[in-house]
């Protein structure tokens, strides 16, 4: 499952919390997957259903909580997650970035993301945009209001009902993994030769870096 | 020019400058547990590709194993996605060769203690799991990251990871801690004085008396909660005390390797004039025993304090599930279960810290389970021998076989819902420990005195 796309035009899911950790977006009973799909049915499953969900579960038996943002039918569809400050924070699992995109969101937007996750998601595919308190406000607003947003990840720009919302920062090395679906490994291991030479060198340097097991 | 901890470890790794300005970073050891390899491996597979150098790997199972029935090995798992995961590991070990210290392994553990107590941590290291709490090998003057699994695929393939530099923060802990506040204590009052996101994008080096007095365990509790202050590695510099713990283990080097390693582990320190982005300073003689209060690691109040006003969103949704209200103390938190146990808070020296504040003391009959979980099967073959376990099982406490446990609360151990528990481990997220569970971040001390007296009480009242 890989996204890799240019442009993105949807409606906002406004989800108005610091601190989102991964522990909610997907909750540990489900890491237990050896998969990457299948997770987007319990995704934020605490807070979006009333009981305790189990892996494995039928979950169009379960209770829903209708409060709950992804369950409001005026946002449903709606592949663009909006955020606060900190999203992604707390556990590695890459599951938390393929319960997103399993569930549909294409781009996450927040005032600022948590280093372990904001790296997942470019490895996937999934387009974190980091935007400034001011614009976050507007765009709950226009979530709010139902509109779309164009997303232009060419050039680097959010536009809604045709005028320049902003401009997105974004590193063109990860620009470019989203842009052509780039293989990361692939890539790295053109450099095999470098990563050879400095192995050597670092064997010479600290050999026990090598050593196996040491009893001696 | 002068360099900081963080940038010696980085220039000595750092394999080449792509023309976007990322690196290739070396890894000189990688951390493997059942969770978050599946998809690495089978990611390998697919692409018809092989690990780079398989003796870089070491992996061991601890998010999912049972703390009980540890002699039926896998057949004690009951649950079974969680044995298809442990099996998983066992199978891409063996497919490629890697060492693994399996369920059944005196060796077995939480991923984060077996490393440094084999000596497969050492200073100067880079290393790498995917696991967020690889930050606490940083105490051994290592680059220590957590990873995602697709990370963990890249590393596996190439022994690289595609890494940016982080910008360095200085949390400088001056002073004298006072009796009875412990390691938990000073990461937990870093996260309270910094937030959970306040070390996002840098690595933390921990400095200043406090740290130079503190213990090799001690410095790995606090690096183990750098990423809870949002900072993906941890560090402390090297010195006497480091090389004290890393000398003959298992993996440490011998001999002349040893010489050689020892003169250039001496540089593993910042120099004096290097420039830090950031500079924390933070009082550790003024510094009281820590409890969470609510859903995220920086709601943190002195054991003596007042939980706050719900003056903003987060606040009151973290009141709303913790069922807590504004001006409540600690010691008003009526608790239902103890943990000590996690990568933050198992080795020998936080069991010996808990057994001396419940010895011939009982657990008050208003908790309802109390357990303690050792990191390792070493660390629980040490508790054993010196009697630790006894101390426990006397006092009330369940004496269980290593692995995370309820920290996470992957395994059978978990919360109830709406219970409130003192815990030893790094996150008191919702339903972290178990749907609906509360948790109470706490030190070794404070959760075995509070399992004693039934509700949060000052430790620096019990010790002398």
């Amino acid at each position: 499952m890989k996204n890799n796309y240019n442009f993105h035009i949807g409606r906002i899911t406004p989800l108005s919390r610091d601190n989102v950790d991964t522990d909610q977006i997907i909750p540990k009973q489900f890491l237990k997957s050896i998969k990457k799909s299948g997770f987007g049915p319990n995704l934020f499953d605490a807070w979006r259903y009333e009981d305790e969900g189990y892996p494995g579960q039928d979950v169009s038996e379960r209770s829903i909580n209708k409060d709950f943002i992804l369950n409001q039918e005026k946002f449903l569809g709606a592949d663009v997650l909006l955020s606060k400050d900190n999203f992604g924070c707390g556990s590695s699992r890459e599951h938390a970035v393929w319960s997103l995109m399993d569930y549909g969101f294409k781009v996450v937007i927040a005032q600022s993301f948590a280093d372990i996750f904001y790296n997942n998601c470019f490895k996937n595919g999934l387009l974190p945009i980091q935007l400034s308190k001011e614009i976050i406000t507007k765009l709950f607003d226009i979530a709010e209001q139902k509109k779309e947003i164009e997303i232009d990840l060419l050039n680097q720009v959010i536009v809604c009902e045709g005028n320049e919302l902003c401009r997105f920062e974004i590193d063109p090395f990860r620009k470019e993994c989203i842009l052509e679906g780039l293989d990361e490994i692939g890539l790295s291991l053109k450099f095999s030769e470098d990563i050879k030479n400095f192995e050597i060198k670092r064997s010479l340097d600290a050999p026990w870096v090598f050593n196996e097991r040491n009893e001696g | 020019m002068s360099k900081t901890l963080y940038d010696k470890l980085w220039d000595a790794h750092a394999v080449i400058q792509r023309n976007d300005g990322t690196h290739l970073l070396y890894i000189d050891r990688h951390l493997i547990h059942e969770v978050t390899s599946p998809q690495a491996f089978e990611g390998l597979k697919l692409a018809n590709r092989k690990p780079w150098r398989i003796s870089a790997n070491i992996a061991t199972p601890d998010h999912n194993v049972p703390t009980t029935n540890r002699e039926d090995g896998l057949d004690g798992i009951s649950d079974e996605v969680a044995k298809l995961q442990v099996t998983t590991l066992d199978d891409n070990c063996k497919e490629h060769g890697i060492t693994q210290f399996d369920i059944l392994d005196k060796r077995q553990g939480i991923v984060h203690v077996v490393g440094p107590e084999q000596g497969v941590t050492l200073p100067g290291m880079t290393i790498v799991c995917g696991d967020s709490h690889t930050s606490t090998h940083g105490a051994l003057a290592t680059l220590a990251m957590g990873i995602g699994t697709s990370e963990v695929e890249h590393v596996l393939a190439t022994q690289c990871l595609v890494a940016s530099k982080l910008k360095n923060m200085k949390v400088s802990i001056d002073g004298e801690l006072s009796k009875g506040v412990s390691p938990k204590d000073v990461t937990l009052a870093v996260i309270e004085k910094i937030g959970t996101a306040g070390g996002t994008g840098y690595a933390i080096e921990y400095c200043g008396e406090v740290i130079r007095n503190m213990s090799i365990e001690g410095r790995m509790t606090v690096c183990n909660m750098a990423i809870e202050a949002g900072a993906r590695a941890g560090l402390v510099a090297f010195d006497k005390k480091t090389l004290e713990y890393v000398q003959n283990r298992p993996y440490s080097p011998k001999g002349n390797d040893l010489q050689l390693a020892i003169a250039q582990w001496h540089e593993l320190m910042s120099d004096e004039d290097a420039i830090f982005e950031e500079t924390i300073h933070i009082d550790g003689s003024s510094l009281k025993p820590k409890v969470s209060w609510g859903t995220s690691p920086e709601m943190v109040i002195d054991i003596d304090g007042t939980i706050p006003e719900a003056s903003s969103e987060s606040l009151s949704h973290a009141l709303k599930y913790m069922n807590l209200k504004p001006g409540m103390k600690p010691s008003d938190i009526k608790l239902d279960q103890i943990f000590i146990g996690s990568c933050t808070n198992s080795r020998i020296e936080d069991l010996r810290i808990a057994a001396q504040v419940v010895k011939g003391k009982k657990v008050s009959d208003r908790i309802k389970r109390a357990i303690v979980v050792p990191g390792s099967g070493l660390v629980s073959a040490a508790a054993v021998e010196e009697g630790l376990d006894q101390v426990f099982v006397e006092a009330g406490f369940e004496w269980r076989a290593p692995g995370c446990s309820m920290c996470l609360a992957m395994n059978p151990d978990q919360l109830g819902e709406g219970e409130h528990c003192a815990s030893t481990s790094n996150r008191n997220f919702e339903g972290r420990q178990g749907y609906g569970g509360r948790t109470h971040l706490v030190s070794p001390a404070t959760a075995a005195a509070a399992a004693i007296s039934g509700n949060f009480v000052d430790v620096r009242e019990l010790v002398e």
